[in-house]
């Protein structure tokens, strides 16, 4: 059947009026073909091989926007774990070198990101996992792009609760020497990382990966705010309808860009995410999307059931426009980077204790928001766990990017225009859990991780 | 023989010489229309093309170019893209 005059129009619509894009297309690449026992050798090799393939990804995404005119807004780089590549030169000079090569190597390819600066600690340490976490107050101050994760804990591990108590200090040491704290915004802690998600800052390509991956993150907040609005009679059931429909559409045109992407860069097309990923620009929220449910701002009550609802719609359409979805598919709802979410908290609509919950039912994790800069370290590291601890339960991966920020209280923000948008410091609970945190150790697997 | 096809999409007010301009310009092109039709729709008067490239003596940073520009001379906005993307949206 022919294409008709109104669905070329719907599309167009979607990328000239609602923002529809390709959000990042992400390159994985393997390094540990990169080791050597020479450093210079080593970062050598590695700038080469980064440098070169992110080259290649740009020039080749900058051809796929000209023939079917959908931006592709991100080109971005995962790289494997480092603590994983460096176990033979772990100091922390060398790994602000490392650091800085790969720096320079998205730099001078033109991306704006590599992510995989981290280490998976789920159940212990190597020396190497301990010395890249001393590293990064230092990398993440001293470079521009380099992002950086750590995975503290799987459903079928547990959570290690020592890594998770050495993150609130390296934070704070982090805010202290980067501008504006900046740092921190480019660190992400995990439980269930994906080894395939393409959106920073918790991008990494897993030791299961191929050599190279092209993954990739589709955007559509304002798509489906849309076409919630025109849908203003509809019963839950037809509204969850009504949005499978359109997602479907847009995880297709990120399908098709991905797939021909990856083949003519001639390497394997990894996943595509679903996540609905929001940005600072008018009408692209997910918060303006659970508002046009009927919801007055994100956070107030009915907000966990709207987000519940739109995720599991997200999802089942997206499942079915793609054979190989993955990554994160959920939402991180990042405070900052989202204007509605920034007026709700703002208005007093939307707390942390909120947020936390609807993490519960759909989304990623506590993103981009900040803390007073005298939160106690505990304190912080208490509030990673709790939310982590959804995660391992619920056999889902959850997530957490807090900023806390120096000097400032409650009420203010850091204003960091672009991208990171502006972070409101919200309200953290004044009681202690420092006796608890201090006892450590590992948070046992819990009894759903025994499958077999 | 293979064909390239592209929709080009023009958005704006309805006014006279819209078909000339984009299709002279086609012509210069040596690209082949197949298909128009236009209907207003809200607001916007929306005319789509369904045209093959495969003979087509401009590139396609070209043709965006050149469609931009008469775009900009009538006020309008000129846009295509490649077919398979409303394939892949519209047809399971």
């Amino acid at each position: 059947m022919a294409i008709t005059i109104d669905e070329i129009f719907e599309t167009t619509n979607m990328i000239l009026n609602q923002n529809l894009d390709i959000r990042t297309t992400t390159i994985g690449i393997n390094l540990k073909d990169c080791i050597d026992s020479d450093f210079a050798k080593f970062k050598e090799k590695v700038y080469d091989k980064v440098y070169s393939n992110a080259a290649k990804l740009i020039e080749e995404a900058k051809k796929l926007e000209l023939k079917y005119g959908v931006p592709i807004v991100n080109k971005r780089i995962s790289v494997t774990p480092v603590s994983l590549i460096m176990e033979t030169h772990c100091t922390k000079e060398k790994y602000l070198e490392m650091a800085r090569t790969l720096d320079k190597a998205a730099k001078d390819a033109g991306t704006d990101f590599i992510g995989g600066f981290g280490a998976l600690v789920q159940k212990g340490f190597t020396k190497s996992d301990k010395v890249l976490i001393e590293s990064l107050p230092e990398v993440l101050s001293k470079t521009d792009r380099v992002c950086s994760f750590l995975n503290v804990g799987t459903t079928v591990a547990g959570m290690n609760l020592d890594a998770v108590n050495l993150i609130g200090n390296m934070l704070k040491q982090t805010a202290e020497m980067s501008k504006n704290a900046v740092g921190c915004a480019k660190f992400v802690v995990f439980v269930n990382a994906p080894e395939d998600n393409p959106f920073m800052a918790g991008a990494y390509h897993g030791a299961g990966e191929p050599d190279l991956t092209l993954n990739v993150g589709i955007s559509g907040p304002g798509v489906v705010r849309s076409v919630v609005e025109k849908n203003k009679d509809c019963d839950l059931s037809q509204l969850s309808e009504v949005i499978k429909r359109t997602v479907f559409k847009i995880t297709r045109s990120g399908e098709l860009i991905g797939r021909e992407l990856a083949k003519n860069m001639g390497i394997p097309f990894g996943i595509v995410d679903i996540s609905l990923a929001s940005t600072t620009a008018k009408g692209d929220s997910v918060a303006n999307v659970i508002e046009a449910f009927g919801i007055e701002h994100i956070g107030t009550h009915g907000s966990t059931l709207a987000i519940a609802l739109l995720m599991d719609a997200v999802k089942k359409g997206g499942a079915m426009a793609s054979a190989n979805v993955g990554g994160l598919s959920g939402t991180f709802i990042p405070v900052s980077e989202d204007a509605g979410m920034i007026e709700a908290v703002r208005k007093g609509a939307l707390g942390l204790d909120k947020l936390e919950s609807l993490t519960a039912v759909c989304s990623v994790g506590l993103d981009m928001f900040a803390v007073p800069g005298d939160t106690p370290s505990e304190t912080i590291n208490a509030i990673i766990a709790d939310e982590l601890a959804i995660g391992i339960i619920n056999n889902k991966t959850t997530a957490v990017r807090v900023i806390p920020a120096p000097g400032k209280k409650e009420n203010e923000s850091i204003e960091y225009g672009g991208l990171l948008g502006v972070v409101p410091v919200m309200k953290v609970n004044k009681y202690s859990s420092k006796d608890f945190m201090k006892r450590g150790g590992r948070l046992p697997a819990p009894v759903t991780s025994l499958r077999n | 023989m293979k064909k390239e096809r592209l929709f080009i999409t023009v958005i704006g007010e309805d006014k006279k010489g819209i078909v000339a301009n984009v299709s002279g310009f086609l012509y210069k092109c040596n690209i082949n229309i197949e298909d128009i039709n236009q209907r207003i729709m809200g607001p916007y008067f929306v005319m789509t093309m369904l045209v093959d490239i495969n003979d087509s003596k401009c590139a396609l940073a070209e043709l965006r170019c050149g469609l931009e520009k008469i775009g900009k001379e009538m006020n309008m906005k000129i846009q295509f893209q490649h077919e398979n993307i409303f394939k892949m949206m519209h047809r399971v």
